[in-house]
């Protein structure tokens, strides 16, 4: 018995001691000289592999990162400023200040949900349905509703909402901009988030003449260009019967939003919805109410017509 | 105005489906059924019932449960998985609770733990067939032998069957090719008739469930090795017409090896399939330590079914 | 019998309208002409509001290379030049034209005898069928007269008239033949001459008895015209299944037919063809079916292309009936469904199939349980339950590596999946990424 259990330890020793002979000099033959300032780096990001920096993954990033020495055009959108300020730390570089941003969806489902023309019998894939036709609302630049956005997201902060339309969660969005990529109408950009959380964007993408555009949902952008005029700031374009606001250039002022004819206009995160301001008194009612609020949750507010 | 339907095409269906496969394959079960209650009498009937019953419950519980899915219990899978586990248990009374533990691990383990039908990579039924083999060895062997038909009451007299006979160094004497052939010996409920499991494999590829290719290349496998043995020592092997006839191979290379989720996609694949199942069950049967090896060369197989599946193409139109 | 060698299924046949003898649909209001109802790029329009046009005037231009010309179906003025929204709702640049009176070009030949000597060069036949705008009519619109230049180097040893019809429902190429048998083969003939080839092969189906006698009998008067009879298999109307089934030869993975020496063209194509080169006509009418098994009648008509969906439907059958599920221009496993009745018809539209709400519907997909159906039914010879694998999984590159580029989309794959998944939607969605991946390496 002893005997045993002797020789049996000393088979399965003696085993051990090869293999981890046989371990070490391979490990060290085959050593892969590599900065450890990557493994650093990496450390710091969130991981996730979303791919919105462009790069294969986070171990990619991190090696861009390491090789150029500097965050000039890297940018881990989900780590925010706070990675990066981590990142430029490690490297010993400086970092520039990324305003925080966010998905914005840009079609508005509030009329055309019970105006479907048809119903899509066939794979569930906005890329495949969007080969096929214009989709159930008819319009041939509105959100098709399989989701191929809520498919892509890694951080599970974009959801179908109840009519169709996919619906961005602020809080959990890290602007990586795997949804805009995904969606095959390129509805979805990236904006800012703006102060106090509150936004002001066109949610139409339809570039069809007023008319025609019209006819297909009440909600659509017709390119008539008064919010254009009634923009203090010029932030807004009309081009190809379409407006566009430019956020680096918004206030959030919200006179777009009352003079919008269609509610193409939508406005995110105020507290109390858009008032068409009285010829003198302008803003007066609305202002007060925005101070008494002191953290802004990011609501829809839909705008009724 | 009506709201049309809008799809890519084609835009109909020769409304072939899976519900309609797996009930074929119960309907083609039918026959073996029968023969096995009219031999082992009641016992039979009700170890069936059981195994079905059990295992069509525990698919629905761990769908409704666990997985938090619809349910798809009428789709017919549960009930085939059910016979086919009946099937491989001897008919004795003492199967009844042993038969439930069994449909458990085929259903849970087998099946719905890899995400349910289509998902498997073993077949269900084997896999709680040779679960219950390694954990209940004597119950598992205890063979009732048909004497007559329609016996009533549970006393089912019990022998060896002709292949554990084999094992032994008894050559299975007294057992004629005929009875062999109907059904006249120890077994399994579902394996002892082979004219009842030919009848039903026969509805199958009629209508196109199954292909011939796996049945044809595992019974011939195991009839040439087993032939070939045969003729080197005819005393120390058994000969291949009682081979096939005997055992397992019947029932397994026409239901359990042709189970389409756990077998090779293009018909090549399925002939070195059916040929690995029929060279690995004699083998299993003359230099193993068990007397049958279908359950277990079926398994391996099964377990290089993606492997058959890479390696093995369908022939391209052109190239 | 003759037939592709592998592969296929067999859907219900159903041509319900085999004996509805062809209509002329009579003429609308106005006309909405699209610029692009051919594969490639669009026509460019050549005519501006108020400018007067005649019954085959040439209305748009084909100056792209892919491309063919498009000319007015009616006569009338021109209301404007604009964008039309399509069979599915997407916008297209189109022709409205106001129709006034039926005043044809004088150059078209409109009289009822039928002129069987051609005596032009085989250059001068494509440059006519260019002119003519005459493009395949069998589903995919290619420009004609691309087909029958053939590029330097190769050589056509084969022609090969499509008159499979092996879609299910349809039925205007099987009218064609029964009614006007000897303009077909002369179109063949002008074909024939075209490409030079010694032998022009006709594929019929053989559940076609009485066009393949009728079509026997007419040939015999020509030289050169050979009936075919194939076995009823679907797709055997697929390009490279027929050159397979007539000819035997395979056209490799990624080549065209001209590679192995064929040129195939649809049977509705070859009676365009004659219309062009020997009457003048160009191709501004469509042979269009109009059936479903829920519709009070059945018919085949002649209609002038431009018309709209619902002016065909109200002509020939009033009203949609209630139970209308979907509505598909062509047939049933490779047409494609429409949503937008006021859209005017194109040139290829081979039909109006009406199908009953419960016929329409998909039944929901489950899971794949690997029984190899849609392999047995590929006659390619493909894996679609991988690629649907590696489609959902975003493989690419591997669906390449498994020729996903060679299905040709017949859907034989859908229709024999007892999981019902939607096969043929997925790998069509690979293919689009394949060739997007490919473009994006270039």
């Amino acid at each position: 018995m002893t005997q045993q259990i002797l020789i049996a330890v000393l088979v399965l020793g003696a085993l051990g001691i090869i293999f981890a002979e046989v371990l070490y000099i391979v490990a060290q033959k085959f050593k892969v000289v590599e900065d450890p300032l990557i493994d650093e780096v990496a450390e710091v990001l969130p991981g996730a592999n979303c791919g919105g920096c462009g790069k294969a993954g986070c171990r990619a990033f991190a090696e861009a990162c390491v090789a150029q020495h500097s965050l000039d055009g890297l940018r881990c959108a989900p780590g925010g400023d706070a990675v990066a300020a981590k990142i430029a730390e490690l490297l010993g570089c400086a970092v520039e200040q990324g305003e925080p941003m966010v998905a914005v969806v840009r079609c508005n489902p509030a009329n055309c949900g019970d105006k479907r023309r048809s119903n899509y019998d066939g794979l569930r894939s906005c890329a495949f349905q969007n080969t096929v036709y214009t989709g159930e609302s008819g319009c041939p630049f509105g959100c098709l509703g399989c989701g191929d956005c809520v498919a892509a997201c890694q951080f599970d902060a974009i959801h179908m909402g109840p009519d169709g339309v996919p619906v961005v969660d602020a809080d959990k969005c890290t602007a990586c901009g795997a949804c805009a990529k995904a969606c095959p109408r390129r509805i979805i950009e990236l904006r800012n988030k703006g102060k106090k959380e509150r936004r002001v964007y066109v949610s139409c993408v339809n570039k069809e003449k007023g008319a025609v555009a019209m006819k297909t949902c009440a909600n659509a952008c017709i390119g008539c260009g008064k919010c254009a005029k009634v923009c203090p700031m010029e932030a807004i374009t009309v081009e190809g019967n379409l407006s566009y606001i430019d956020y680096k250039k918004c206030i959030a002022c919200r006179k777009c939003v009352t003079e919008c004819p269609t509610g193409a206009i939508k406005d995110v995160g105020f507290p109390a919805p858009a008032v068409k301001p009285a010829p003198k008194a302008a803003e007066a009612p609305s202002a007060p109410a925005a101070e008494k609020v002191e953290i802004p949750v990011a609501e829809k507010v839909e705008v009724k017509q | 105005m009506n709201i049309l339907n809008v799809s890519g095409s084609p835009h109909v269906h020769s409304d072939e489906s899976t519900k309609k496969i797996m009930w074929r394959v119960n309907m083609a079960l039918v026959p073996a059924l029968l023969c096995a209650i009219a031999y082992f009498g009641l016992p039979a009937l009700l170890v069936s019932l059981v195994s079905v019953a059990s295992c069509v419950l525990f698919q629905w519980l761990i769908e409704k449960f666990i997985m938090k899915v619809p349910t798809s219990i009428g789709d017919g899978s549960a009930v085939v998985t059910g016979l086919l586990l009946a099937f491989n248990v001897p008919a004795t009374a003492q199967m009844l609770w042993i038969v439930v533990i069994g449909a458990l691990v085929a259903i849970g383990i087998g099946k719905m733990s890899f995400g349910g039908l289509g998902k498997n990579p073993f077949n269900p039924a084997l896999v709680g067939r040779v679960f219950l083999l390694i954990s209940f060895p004597v119950q598992m062997t205890t063979w009732p032998v048909a004497e007559g038909l329609f016996p009533m009451g549970f006393d089912v007299p019990t022998g060896a069957t002709p292949l554990g006979a084999f094992k032994e160094g008894a050559l299975g004497e007294g057992v004629t090719f005929m009875d062999a052939f109907l059904g006249h010996i120890g077994g399994s409920m579902g394996e002892v008739s082979a004219i009842a499991i030919l009848l039903g494999a026969c509805y199958l590829l009629w209508k196109k469930v199954i292909s011939w290719h796996i049945p044809v290349a595992f019974i011939g496998t195991a009839f040439l090795f087993s032939g070939i043995l045969w003729l080197i020592d005819p005393t120390a092997y058994m000969d291949p017409v009682m081979t096939i006839l005997t055992g397992g191979i019947m029932l397994g290379a026409c239901f359990m090896a042709t189970d389409m989720v756990t077998s090779p996609m293009a018909k090549s694949g399925q002939l070195i399939f059916g040929f690995g199942c029929g060279l690995l069950t004699i083998i299993i049967r003359n230099w193993g330590s068990y007397p049958e090896g279908v359950s277990f060369a079926i398994l391996i197989m099964n377990s290089v079914t993606p492997l058959l599946n890479r390696w093995f193409k369908p022939t391209r139109f052109a190239v | 019998m003759k037939t592709f060698r592998m592969g296929g299924v067999h859907p219900e046949e159903n041509k319900i309208s085999n004996d509805a003898a062809i209509e002329v649909m009579p003429v609308g209001k106005q006309m909405v002409v699209l610029m692009n109802q051919h594969l490639g790029a669009p026509a460019t329009p050549v005519v501006q509001k108020g400018d007067k046009v005649k019954v085959g005037q040439l209305i748009g231009e084909a100056q792209a290379f892919m491309c063919a010309n498009v000319h007015s179906p009616v006569s009338g003025t021109v209301l404007k030049v604009d964008t039309c929204k399509d069979a599915f709702g997407m916008a297209k640049p189109a022709v409205y034209i106001n129709v006034e009176g039926d005043e044809w070009m004088e150059t078209i030949d409109r009289t009822p005898d039928i002129k069987r000597e051609c005596t032009l060069e085989p250059q001068q036949i494509v440059a006519k069928l260019k002119e003519m705008g005459i493009v395949g009519l069998g589903g995919a619109t290619f420009p004609t007269h691309i087909k029958y230049s053939i590029p330097e180097g190769k050589k056509a040893e084969y022609l090969i008239v499509n008159a499979a019809e092996c879609e299910p429902y349809l039925t205007s190429d099987y009218r064609v033949m029964m009614e006007h048998a000897e303009e077909v083969c002369i179109g063949v003939s002008i074909l024939r001459k075209a490409l030079g080839v010694p032998n022009a092969y006709i594929g019929i189906e053989s559940n076609k008895p009485q066009a393949i006698a009728k079509m026997q009998e007419m040939a015999k008067q020509f030289e050169g015209i050979v009936i075919e009879p194939l076995k009823v298999k679907y797709p055997q109307g697929a390009e490279k299944q027929l050159i397979n089934a007539v000819t035997g030869r395979k056209v490799p993975s990624g080549k065209l037919p001209i590679d192995v020496g064929c040129v195939v063209s649809n049977l509705g194509s070859c009676f365009a063809v004659y219309e062009a080169v020997q009457k003048n006509k160009p191709l501004i009418e469509n042979i269009l079916t109009v059936t479903g098994k829920e519709l009070p009648s059945q018919h085949n008509y002649i209609v002038r292309i431009g018309t709209t969906y619902n002016e065909i439907i109200k002509h020939s059958i009033g009203a949609l009936p209630e139970t209308t599920g979907k509505v598909i221009s062509g047939g049933t496993m490779m047409g494609k469904a429409v949503v937008n009745l006021d859209a005017p018809t194109v040139k290829g539209n081979s039909s109006v199939l009406v199908m009953g709400e419960k016929e329409a519907r998909r039944e929901p997909e489950t899971n794949c349980i690997r029984c190899g159906k849609c392999m047995e039914a590929c006659p390619m010879g493909l894996e679609p339950y991988l690629f649907s694998a590696l489609v959902k999984n975003g493989r690419t590159e591997e669906a390449r590596e498994h020729n996903i580029l060679d299905c040709i989309e017949c859907g034989c794959c859908f229709f024999s999946c007892p999981a019902h998944k939607p096969l043929t939607d997925e790998i069509r969605l690979g293919k689009n990424r394949v060739r997007a991946m490919m473009a994006a390496k270039k």
